[in-house]
């Protein structure tokens, strides 16, 4: 297939091709399915300008800022973009994500918003110790502290209320869940569970990206109600959504991901699900006829 | 498919990719292992690929 084919049904919209995206492109192709790269940091939408050719655009940008202000301009310019640009910026914020699922009904970490890092401390007395300390917009655990008790909290805040973004003083805590060496991860897509993996750790993050393994992981009952409710309370058509297992075997919805990774995911499922081509069959969905 | 080959601009060694290199496509130097990012097709060319920035991520 030709970079730039004519009158693409799909743009893929990413600026950093990673294992995930080559797998996609090679759904694409399996599928004859007429495609165009949109390279998002060359990405420029004039108001009023005549629509893209695109049917739809598959948002596979790498850093959330550029994701939600590419899928809104997309959005602005008649695209239909997925995810979209409402369900990327809840999925990007911690704390947007936690309003959403908890007024959803469902189950998650008890959890603070402080609008200061002195009010922090008060956020963390009231959620208890041990917590974390998260970033309000981040990933792969980064920047993510555990504080077991009030000296570390503070010590911890210092530092945070020495952050030049006035967006880091708004700090976001949470309890800290006691839990196996584990979590779980659950692809869902258009509202149907694809598979899920758990994630084990030595330390306490159990983010492949921070060199967790992955391991098959049976879907329950439990389990896919909770993935399914948790991706639609965000909107999130595509959602990598994480589960906890609290000592007595309940789960939390800790968060949802929208920029789906599922090179983890393969390597503990293999050939058991293909995710770039369910992903693939969603978009064929949604261009319609 | 036959490689294609470019220069790590990081070390010059020659850096060879088999198959059909994608414009963005992140790989690994062998000798020096940076990251680069794939910013030319025909000819084949490499660019150190972008830091990790504090957004990035699921």
């Amino acid at each position: 297939m030709s970079a730039e084919p004519r009158d693409p049904t799909v743009a893929l919209v990413a600026s950093r091709i990673r294992e995930d995206e080559l797998r996609l492109m090679a759904a694409l192709e399996r599928r004859r399915i007429r495609f165009v790269q949109v390279d998002s940091r060359k990405l420029v939408t004039v108001l009023g300008d005549p629509a893209p050719p695109w049917r739809v655009a598959l948002n596979r940008e790498i850093g959330s800022t550029r994701a939600m202000y590419a899928a809104e301009a997309l959005e602005t310019a008649g695209v239909r973009v997925i995810n979209s640009a409402a369900a990327v910026a809840v999925c990007r914020d911690k704390w947007r994500t936690s309003v959403a699922l908890h007024q959803a009904g469902l189950p998650t970490p008890r959890t603070a918003l402080a609008q200061t890092p002195e009010a922090a401390l008060e956020a963390l007395a009231t959620v208890g110790y041990p917590a974390v300390i998260k970033p309000l917009v981040g990933s792969w655990g980064r920047m993510v502290a555990p504080v077991p008790d009030p000296q570390v909290a503070a010590t911890v805040l210092e530092y945070v209320g020495a952050l030049p973004s006035p967006q880091s003083h708004v700090v976001y805590v949470q309890e800290l869940v006691e839990k196996p060496d584990r979590d779980i991860r659950v692809i869902v897509i258009d509202g149907r569970v694809i598979g899920a993996v758990y994630r084990r750790a030595t330390g306490w993050r159990t983010n492949v990206a921070t060199g967790a393994v992955t391991e098959p992981c049976p879907v329950t009952d439990d389990l896919a109600k909770a993935a399914v409710r948790a991706a639609d309370a965000v909107r999130a058509e595509i959602a990598g959504v994480d589960l906890l297992e609290r000592a007595d075997g309940s789960l939390v919805v800790l968060e949802v991901n929208q920029g789906v990774e599922f090179s983890g995911f393969h390597r503990a499922l293999g050939d058991r699900v293909d995710v770039a081509d369910e992903i693939v069959s969603h978009l064929v969905a949604r261009t319609g006829p | 498919m036959e490689a294609v080959m470019d220069k790590c601009p990081v070390c010059s060694t020659k850096v060879s990719l088999g198959g059909a290199p994608r414009m963005g496509e992140i790989i690994q130097c062998g000798d020096c292992r940076s990251e680069l990012e794939v910013v030319g097709i025909s000819p084949l060319s490499f660019a150190p690929a972008p830091e990790v920035e504090e957004d990035w991520g699921e």
